[in-house]
Formats: structure tokens, C-alpha cells, sequence
């Protein structure tokens, strides 16, 4: 019998029972919560007269329509304010343990299960946002799931859903000065596609993969729903267990050791069959940056847009025509040396201590360009604490920009802080869908050293090339 | 949730890929704790002007068409998982969504709010749009029993998958919770083996 993949080893083993022609029942270890899609699922049980069946098993925190400014304050916007209201309430009802404003532990749902230690390897970890696929970069089984789903969850602890095909992507190779996993997962996309991973959880494996630190490798997995697939994961290791040692709900002592050799037994076994296989060579990857309006249309910095003959499928022409026309640019067109309004530094995917630390470092001691008007949302209120024990506050404010509190904010607008019609904004988050800042808004989607690059200078530039 | 057999209806094409959810239903009206009325929203900044006019160039603002079935571009529904682009399709009127690739996740909420995705090939989503062209009043039957989708203006057929376990909820009306809550007992066995936590 061949050998099992990763997948395989913590799906199976999770399967409560399979249904004929229909999806496995899965059983669910974790389950993050928050504001915007939970609510409908709390009435839903309700509803039904029943309670959350095993509330320690749901973490909940609010973060994607929270202000991130002068958060001790009510929150202004009243739909807003109800919503996270109304989180609270069902929490306290439920007997589920929340993270709301102002607790220390707050942030947005994919930095704090990660630095709570809540998430680990091996389990398997649902919420109610598509970007759950971060926690697989511990080894474990993480997506995101639409709201009749979490009220399967709070219900039953379970889930139903079809078991997906597996794709392994392999990147070998060393990554280059000025290239960072941001990067990396660009490239994976723009080379596969926005809808390449449709009906896939991937594997990432691979030299280039295997020397990320464990906040690299959740942005690599934080996207992969960003080419269509359901979720992303990398086996875990000595950097794995480094990083979730100490963590504030890990075990400790003897009890930790133990959970190391198990959590070592969760790789995909060398001779295990995958549906697709992909590789990459560390050495092609840029600095990359996005054009268009989905997360496939990445480009090199240095290289141009592409031309319009680059489509021979027509509906792929018009798509991009139609991208291109939506963001104010040219065909061909190079965006080095374009000018930006815009410099959003946050979200799941880039809002952790390294991605703070990196734009530090280039900003120390240099001001911002007048025209920039940048933002860095730290994730959670940890990372912020972490960044002023650090003293980065005080870099980022000497150089004009402006750290805010945690929330997910300018990533998808749900809050005030978004980026006005028209505006161009180089931002570290994953969307550069029509309108995901706000009404109008261009995003080009970058690594957090390409935005502190581009905050300096005020136009798109290649980090490799600042003074 | 409504039972679903099958249907006969007028289209409504919007003739882009990549729909994502973003557009479907744009995370600021996202704010809601009911799952009601997020149909007003629906394709909000395609639909609308930022002063609320309507953009008369778009498909939803023609009075002349309207119908219970959405017709899209490849990869509809990709991006977030907010259900409530799901809602906004139910509650707008539509009970399916043609195109000829899904997103994953879209796809479930779809079809836990009774809203059927019929994914067909290139081909036929082609000769469809080209059918509504030359017809406004063109026709598509859906019949879920026979998984099949007709385009009634050229007769054109072609079978659709449902797995048989959601194509069975689909036309009784039920719901996976119902079903997960009658697993009770295998739950709390399967919990009975769990060491890990």
C-alpha cells in the first residue's frame, strides 16, 4: 500500500464517519470565531434550542470591524458596535472565551491562535474566514468555512465536507537578498493562477520552504486560498516546535516532549501519491508585486505589465483589459517609479513581529514621503506590545508613520480605514480585489519591504535598489 | 431550507469571470447579525454609484430582464467565505448560479442555502451567453433529479454533478446540522479516542 501524505494522516484520523457519495463528517479540534460571521450562527442554534456542544473548543476575538484607534473608546459606527456587542453577548452565554478590545491577547484571529500556542500541529482547525489556511503552516488542517458551517461546528464539534485532491508544491533553493515569503507565495500565484489550487489543499515542501521561519511560512499558507484552494500546509519541524514552545496555551515540561514526538511522526511519507505536483526553483523568485485585480496578476517588480498578446484566450484578454482599466494602468507598462497615495502595512498575512521588524529596519532613520499616507496595523496586541518593547514605535513615528492598533482593517475595509476612489495603495495584505479597500481603491499587492521601500519614496520601488 | 426540484426560467448573464465575493457583496455592508436583506446589496459597486443612482449599464438595473437564473463567467464566487454572498444571490431571487467553474467554498454556502450550482462547460456557458444575445426571453430548464441543464432556446443539454448525499438535502430540504445532529452518539464515540488534546 502506498505511502500516506500529510493530509491524508490528519484527515483520516479525523473522520468521524464517511457518508455514501457524500462528504466525511470531520471532526473539528479548534475553532476561531469572530464578529462578522458568527452571529448568524449563534441565532441559528438558538433557534434550534440548543447550546454551543463543547465551547472550550472555540476561541473567539474581534478584529475585522474593530477601529484601530482609540480602541478604549465606544466603537463610533453603530452596526459595527452591535456586531461586536452581540459577540460578547453570545460569548458570554455560550460560555465561549473571548478576546475582545482591549484584552491583551486581541488581534486579528490568524496572528493570536498561532502566538497563544492554540494553534499546533496535527489538528484540525476551522473559522469562519477564508484565510484560516494560515494555520497550516504548523501541520495542521485549516480552512476557512462559511457561516451555516460554523453553526455546524458550535453545534456538533463536526463538520461536513467533501475530502479534496492534494497538491504538493516543491520550492528548492535558496531565496535571494530583498526576496521574503510574501514573495515566494506571489510567485507561486501568479505562475498557477487564481483559481490553479480549485479543489486542492496543498502541501509546500522543499528546501527554500523548510528554511522560512514559522511567520514566513504562515504567509505562504495565509494565500493559498488565494489560487483557489481550500487550504495550505508544511509539515512540522525543529522551527515549528521552537516556535510553540512557551506559548501562553501550549503544554509545557515533559508534556510538550511528548506531543514532540508525535507531532514528528506528521509528514507525508516518501512514497505517498499526490493528485498534482508543482515544483518551483528559488532562485527564479523577485520581488513581486501585483498589477490587476486578482492575485494571479503578479509580475516581477522590475518587469513590465504584460502586453495584451500575452492572452490568447479571449475571455482571459477581456478579464485583463478589464482589470487593467479598473486600476488606472497600461498594458506593458512598468510600475517601478510609479506613483502611490497609499502604504498599508497589516493584516493576516503580513501584520506579525518579523514583518514589523523588516519595515523598522529600512525606515530607521528616514522620513516618509509627504505624499504617502501609511499605516501599520500590528496584528494583535501582542505584536504591538512586542514592537514597543522593541522600540519600533518610536522608529515608525520618527519617520512618519503611524502605528495603529490591532484589526484587520484597510485589508478589506470593513472599518474606516480604507483607501479613497481612485487612490493607489501598495499594501501587504491579500486582496487586490475591485473595491477591497474601499469604494474605487487600487491595491497593489507587495512584501512588507517593498511598502517601506515604497512609503520612503513615494513611488513603487525595488527594495534591491534602495540607497 | 426550500426544497429545490427543478425550474424553467429566464437568465440574468453577467458576462465576467472571476466573480469574486468582494463584488457579490462588499465587506461594508457586511455588518448585519440577521441573515435577512442582504439582497439589497448585491453587486452593490456594479449596481450602484457611490451616490446610490443606479448604474444604468449594469444587467440588474435593466427592467427588461430578469429571471431566477445567474449565469457568470468561470471561477464564480472565489476569495472570501463570507456566506453572506449566498444570501445576497437567495435574497435577491436567484435559486441557481450557472457557470462553468466554482470556487470551493461558495459552492458549499451555495448549497446550504438551498441556491444550486450547475457548473457546464466552456462551451455551453458560451452558447448560452450567445443565446441570451440574440433572445432576451431565452430559456433554461434545471432539473436537479436528472442533474441535467437545457438551454431552451437551442436545446442544447448537458448533465451537472451534485453528490448524491447534497442532492438528497437539496430536494427534501434539509439541512447538514440536521443530519450532524442526528450523529450524536458517533461523535461522542469518536471523542471517546481522542488523546491529542
Amino acid at each position: 500500500m502506498a505511502g500516506k501524505t500529510l493530509f491524508d494522516k490528519i484527515w483520516d484520523s479525523h473522520v468521524v464517519k464517511s457518508v455514501n457519495d457524500g462528504p466525511d463528517v470531520l471532526y473539528i479540534d479548534r475553532h476561531f470565531i469572530h464578529e462578522v460571521t458568527s452571529p448568524q450562527a449563534f441565532a441559528g442554534i438558538e433557534q434550534r434550542g440548543r447550546t454551543v456542544s463543547r465551547p472550550s473548543q472555540t476561541i473567539a476575538t474581534a478584529d475585522h470591524n474593530v477601529p484601530t484607534k482609540d480602541q478604549h473608546l465606544p466603537i463610533k459606527d453603530a452596526l459595527s458596535r452591535k456586531q461586536v456587542e452581540k459577540l460578547t453577548e453570545n460569548c458570554e452565554r455560550h460560555g465561549v472565551d473571548l478576546y475582545g478590545l482591549n484584552h491583551p491577547y486581541q488581534g486579528i484571529v490568524h496572528v493570536i491562535g498561532p502566538e497563544l500556542g492554540i494553534t499546533r500541529p496535527g489538528i484540525t482547525i476551522v473559522c469562519g474566514d477564508s484565510h484560516t489556511s494560515t494555520h497550516g503552516a504548523f501541520g495542521a488542517i485549516a480552512f476557512g468555512i462559511g457561516t451555516s458551517e460554523v453553526e455546524q461546528v458550535l453545534a456538533t464539534q463536526c463538520i461536513l465536507q467533501p475530502k479534496p485532491k492534494k497538491m504538493r508544491i516543491t520550492v528548492d533553493g535558496e531565496l535571494a537578498d530583498g526576496v521574503e515569503a510574501k514573495d515566494l507565495i506571489l510567485y507561486i500565484i501568479s505562475r498557477l493562477s487564481m483559481s490553479g489550487g480549485n479543489g486542492y489543499f496543498v502541501e509546500y515542501a522543499g528546501s527554500a520552504i523548510r528554511s522560512l521561519s514559522m511567520e514566513g511560512r504562515m504567509t505562504v499558507c495565509n494565500m493559498s486560498i488565494e489560487m483557489g484552494a481550500r487550504g495550505g500546509m508544511i509539515a512540522p519541524d525543529e522551527i515549528t516546535f521552537d516556535y510553540l514552545e512557551g506559548k501562553e496555551f501550549m503544554a509545557r515540561g515533559t508534556e510538550f516532549e511528548q506531543l514532540k514526538k508525535q507531532w514528528l511522526a506528521l509528514h507525508t511519507d516518501p512514497d505517498a501519491v499526490f493528485d498534482k505536483e508543482v515544483t518551483f526553483d528559488a532562485a527564479d523568485i523577485s520581488p513581486m508585486i501585483t498589477y490587476g485585480t486578482n492575485p494571479g496578476m503578479g509580475v516581477k517588480i522590475d518587469e513590465p505589465i504584460p502586453a495584451e498578446t500575452n492572452f490568447a484566450d479571449v475571455s482571459e484578454r477581456n478579464t485583463f483589459s478589464k482589470s487593467l482599466q479598473y486600476m488606472g494602468l497600461e498594458a506593458s507598462e512598468r510600475l517601478l517609479g510609479k506613483p502611490v497615495d497609499y502604504v498599508f502595512i497589516g493584516s493576516c498575512t503580513n501584520a506579525r513581529i518579523e514583518d514589523l521588524r523588516a519595515v523598522a529596519k529600512i525606515v530607521e532613520g528616514r522620513r516618509k514621503s509627504d505624499s504617502i499616507r501609511a499605516y501599520i496595523v500590528p496584528g494583535s496586541k501582542q505584536v504591538e506590545k512586542q514592537a514597543m518593547e522593541e522600540g519600533l514605535d518610536q522608529i515608525f513615528a520618527a519617520s512618519g508613520f503611524e502605528l495603529r492598533q490591532p484589526g484587520c482593517s484597510a485589508c478589506l475595509g470593513m472599518n474606516e480605514d480604507k483607501v479613497p476612489k481612485g487612490a493607489y495603495c501598495v499594501s501587504t495584505s491579500n486582496r487586490n480585489f475591485e473595491g477591497r479597500q474601499g469604494p474605487g481603491s487600487r491595491t497593489f499587492l507587495a512584501s512588507p519591504q517593498t511598502a517601506a521601500a515604497t512609503a520612503l519614496t513615494g513611488v513603487i520601488t525595488d527594495i534591491r535598489s534602495l540607497n | 431550507m426550500e426544497k429545490f426540484s427543478h425550474i424553467t426560467s429566464t437568465i440574468v448573464p453577467i458576462k465576467v469571470e472571476n466573480v469574486d465575493t468582494d463584488q457579490i457583496i462588499p465587506a461594508r455592508f457586511l455588518k448585519a447579525t440577521t441573515r435577512d436583506g442582504f439582497g439589497e446589496n448585491l453587486f452593490r459597486d456594479w449596481r450602484f454609484h457611490p451616490d446610490g443612482s443606479k448604474k444604468e449599464d449594469f444587467i440588474l438595473n435593466d427592467d427588461q430582464i430578469a429571471g431566477q437564473v445567474l449565469v457568470a463567467g468561470k471561477n464564480f464566487g472565489s476569495g472570501s467565505s463570507r456566506e453572506h454572498a449566498a444570501w445576497a444571490i437567495a435574497d435577491y431571487g436567484f435559486r441557481v448560479v450557472v457557470s462553468s467553474f466554482f470556487a470551493d467554498i461558495f459552492k458549499n454556502n451555495a448549497l446550504n442555502n438551498g441556491v444550486l450550482p450547475v457548473q457546464v462547460s466552456q462551451e455551453f456557458l458560451n452558447e448560452l451567453f450567445a443565446s441570451f444575445e440574440q433572445d432576451h426571453a431565452t430559456e433554461v430548464t434545471v432539473n436537479l433529479e436528472q442533474q441535467e441543464i437545457e438551454n431552451k432556446a437551442t436545446g442544447s443539454k448537458e448533465q451537472f454533478e451534485i453528490n448524491t448525499y447534497k442532492k438528497y438535502c437539496l430536494t427534501n430540504g434539509y439541512d447538514d446540522i440536521d443530519y450532524l445532529m442526528s450523529l450524536e452518539t458517533e461523535i461522542k464515540a469518536f471523542e471517546e479516542t481522542i488523546d491529542y488534546l
